[in-house]
């Protein structure tokens, strides 16, 4: 049964006012509380660990809500998902993970999550996260998502996170095979001493392979961020990454990009910008009436948004 | 009555201190149009900037009919009705134009996204579009244009509208900015173009950071010439439009 704090958390990370339309399996405080598999979406636990399978028959169409919640303190949950996506399904995943941390001690969120997505299927996935808490303890995620794209397989891939988390540390891992596409948007707002550092591969391993990556992220007080997208061609891929941030206050922001080439024939563009928002961005929306803050707000939303 | 009273105004660059405006007298009466000409770096910015509270003067006052402005910030000055469409608007990375148009309708009675339709953009195309450099420059500028349409202002200036802009969305652009004028509106518009310089009421000149000349067109349009043709003597550098007569 889910608590009023519960559907909180949901909505804010899942956008889920109440039960998922498809299939779901919703995790709280380290266990499966509710799951629901449909004919062509099978989810079951892992035998040898935590975690969930989630099966996805060739050519099935739907959407599949995987998240997590945690509620208490002095918690460490660590899951392993494994998400199989049939040839030529089209499906919707969302995960994420929303931390109510009420206590002093640590909240903490370690999630692997491994995608394949098989030939000719597309995948759309989100993964949003929140922290918030009452007695100053920590809320710490550091998710993990590993994912291969077969021959003609499209994901597109959102993380976020806007607020409330201390420390996180992201790791995203992708192979692109031939004729395969991924996108990828990543938004990112730290503030207070939160710090994030968000690790990037993507390998276009053959021809016609492709990648976007867009980073944009916002720090604020004294947060700290670090940026490592890298981008490898091994074939005649191409690929383009993007990280852009607003730094404010005395904030951090170190943005690292690389691109690799092992093929004469790859094309692979990199840009990266850090700077402030722009003094003639706040006059131009305070000249419609904003208040300064209401301007450096807009700004902010819509350069995450 | 909108009124700028002795505004002078110095900036500091690069630890310099460079007079750019002194001694400007304006008032301009609601229901009329106004053009503010002038060659390039003589101040006519400068006094929209002023006027906008984007720049605070060193010396003088603005009054918004008889109250005293000139102490009022940017947002403030907003609310009581002065809006301001900038000769170069700024991009926005993810904002969309019907955020824009959302915060220009905040704080004012104004129109909807139709407006975009008013300056040749169809809102189905162009509502969702972001703000960013995927837009021209003169896309920018259009929407800048319909931005302070639908802030719909008591005082309304527009800084260089035909900038960037191509000749058949210049027509269009005079035909809206006229039609839009009410009779409690002041419209005041910074341009070189004859054509808009045609269709107001009065032309100030500025010169110098100051003004020079001001009145209706018949009487002052040529001075403007005689004192371009001097401008050209002087090698002064002038602007196209305006002083196309002058010998390169």
């Amino acid at each position: 049964m889910l608590t009023a704090l519960d559907k909180r958390l949901l909505e804010e990370i899942a956008d889920l006012h109440d039960e998922p339309p498809g299939a779901f399996n919703i995790r709280k405080d380290g266990k499966g509380i509710q799951r629901r598999s449909l004919e062509g979406i099978e989810i079951k636990s892992k035998d040898n660990q935590p975690g969930i399978d989630v099966i996805v028959a060739a050519g099935k169409e739907g959407s599949v809500h995987i998240p997590v919640i945690m509620t208490e303190t002095d918690l460490n949950d660590l899951v392993y998902n494994t998400i199989d996506i049939g040839e030529n399904a089209d499906i919707e995943l969302v995960a994420g993970c929303g931390i109510h941390n009420p206590g002093s001690g640590k909240a903490q969120h370690d999630g692997v999550h491994e995608i394949i997505v098989r030939k000719g299927a597309r995948l759309r996935y989100s993964e949003k996260h929140f922290g918030e808490g009452e007695d100053g303890g920590k809320r710490v995620l550091n998710p993990k998502t590993v994912l291969k794209i077969e021959e003609g397989a499209y994901a597109e891939l959102e993380l976020i996170q806007i607020r409330g988390v201390d420390n996180t540390n992201r790791v995203t891992e992708a192979e692109v095979k031939a004729g395969g596409r991924l996108v990828m948007f990543e938004r990112l707002l730290t503030d207070g001493d939160q710090e994030a550092v968000s690790d990037v591969v993507v390998k276009l391993l053959a021809e016609e392979s492709t990648a976007r990556i867009v980073s944009r992220s916002v720090a604020k007080g004294k947060s700290k961020q670090v940026f490592n997208p890298r981008l490898l061609a091994y074939g005649p891929g191409r690929g383009h990454v993007e990280c852009d941030s607003i730094i404010m206050d005395q904030a951090t922001v170190r943005s690292v990009p690389e691109i690799w080439a092992e093929n004469a024939e790859a094309e692979l563009v990199h840009e990266a910008a850090i700077g402030k928002i722009a003094g003639e961005q706040l006059m131009k929306l305070m000249s419609l009436g904003l208040t300064e803050e209401e301007a450096e707000e807009a700004i902010i939303s819509g350069f995450l948004k | 009555m909108f009124t700028l009273d002795n505004i002078s105004l110095k900036l500091e660059v690069d630890e310099k201190v460079i007079p750019i405006l002194h001694d400007v007298n304006l008032q301009f009466e609601a229901g009329k149009m106004y053009a503010l000409t002038g060659p390039n770096g003589s101040g006519k910015s400068s006094v929209a900037r002023v006027a906008m509270g984007i720049y605070q003067p060193t010396g003088g006052k603005v009054f918004l009919d008889d109250e005293d402005i000139t102490n009022l910030g940017i947002s403030e000055r907003a609310r009581k009705g002065v809006g301001y469409a900038f000769q170069q608007p700024p991009r926005f990375k993810g904002m969309q134009v019907k955020d824009m148009l959302g915060y220009a309708m905040k704080y004012s009675d104004g129109f909807n996204c139709q407006v975009l339709r008013q300056i040749g953009l169809c809102p189905d195309d162009y509502s969702e579009r972001t703000l960013d450099s995927s837009l021209s420059g003169g896309e920018m500028k259009r929407i800048e244009i319909a931005t302070l349409l639908a802030q719909n202002p008591r005082v309304r200036i527009f800084d260089e509208p035909e900038a960037g802009i191509d000749l058949w969305s210049f027509e269009q652009l005079i035909d809206v900015i006229g039609e839009s004028h009410r009779e409690d509106t002041t419209t005041i518009v910074i341009s070189h173009q004859e054509k808009i310089l045609n269709m107001v009421d009065e032309i100030v000149l500025i010169e110098g950071g100051t003004v020079s000349m001001r009145g209706d067109r018949e009487t002052i349009w040529p001075r403007i010439k005689e004192s371009a043709e001097c401008a050209c003597k002087k090698n002064c550098r002038l602007e196209e439009n305006l002083y196309a007569d002058c010998p390169r």
